[in-house]
């Protein structure tokens, strides 16, 4: 963005990070924690990363109250797998076809998808911009590729395209 | 443990409760792991301990110490991001490796490699 923040995102991330580890609002600490949101975000241009652009802020703490809510309700879902007695589950591959393609924005659907449990991000092939995933209950393929493409994929092309 | 005397009943009951869903959940992820049958099945069960585990074990500790020390210790925070980003990075690792090697020894039951043919552009 300007020539000493190049990736403001990081650099505030960092003095944040900086803050919570020392527990301290103190000017002293402030100052010391821009220096090195500064140097990070000035170290970091050397690897020449494309910038991102974020266009719907308030859209992020929506996606983040779905994914906490998503996240307690696999947890659940797979615990019930996990401990019901005999019970196979139907786990297998399937694809979807999705239609993002900013990078960050697939950075962070492969980290969702991962951290949700029951469901792992395998591979996307940007040609075809078809996405395999492994799901552990794979009974409703059309409700996963509705969870996906309407839930997470919708609001992610909304704050990064 | 020894419980401090001026730790309030409900802050300790709530601190015990958190604690142990969180040890509870990444055990059910443990017996998972032994249970399920596959490789990429088996990948699904430890990510209980690592999101709502770990979630339930730091709410614990930010309740504690943020009671006990009578101000808002919130540097718990920083350990859930950085679990967040990287255990899903290890898990698709793994999860690549495996396939890599299936498609290698060409067994079945995975989804086909992806052909590169000359109509499709292979991208970076």
């Amino acid at each position: 963005m300007t020539r000493w923040m190049p990736y403001p995102i990081l650099s505030a991330f960092l003095l944040g990070m900086w803050l919570l580890l020392n527990q301290s609002l103190s000017p002293g600490h402030i100052v010391l924690g821009s220096i090195i949101g500064v140097a990070g975000g000035l170290a970091i241009s050397t690897l020449q990363i494309p910038s991102g652009r974020i266009h719907r802020p308030l859209s992020i703490v929506k996606l983040a109250f779905i994914v906490l809510v998503d996240i307690i309700r696999s947890n659940i879902a797979v615990t019930r797998i996990v401990l019901t007695p005999g019970r196979k589950a139907q786990s297998g591959f399937m694809t979807i076809p999705l239609d993002l393609r900013d990078h960050y924005g697939l950075a962070i659907l492969a980290c969702i998808i991962t951290s949700t449990p029951g469901t792992v991000w395998v591979n996307f092939d940007s040609a075809k911009g078809v996405l395999l995933i492994h799901v552990l209950d794979l009974i409703d393929e059309a409700a996963w590729t509705d969870l996906i493409k309407n839930r997470y994929e919708r609001l992610l092309r909304e704050i990064f395209e | 443990m020894t419980v401090p005397a001026d730790l309030p009943d409900w802050v300790a009951i709530l601190t015990s409760v958190l604690v142990l869903l969180g040890a509870g959940l990444t055990l059910i992820g443990t017996v998972g792991l032994l249970r399920l049958k596959n490789f990429y099945a088996r990948v699904h069960a430890p990510t209980l301990g690592t999101t709502l585990g770990v979630g339930c074990v730091l709410l614990a500790s930010i309740l504690y110490f943020t009671v006990l020390q009578s101000r808002p210790v919130l540097h718990e925070v920083l350990i859930a991001i950085f679990v967040t980003i990287t255990t899903p990075v290890t898990l698709m690792l793994l999860v690549s490796a495996a396939l890599h090697r299936d498609w290698d020894e060409g067994n079945g039951h995975v989804p086909m490699q992806p052909r590169l043919g000359p109509d499709t552009k292979e991208q970076e």
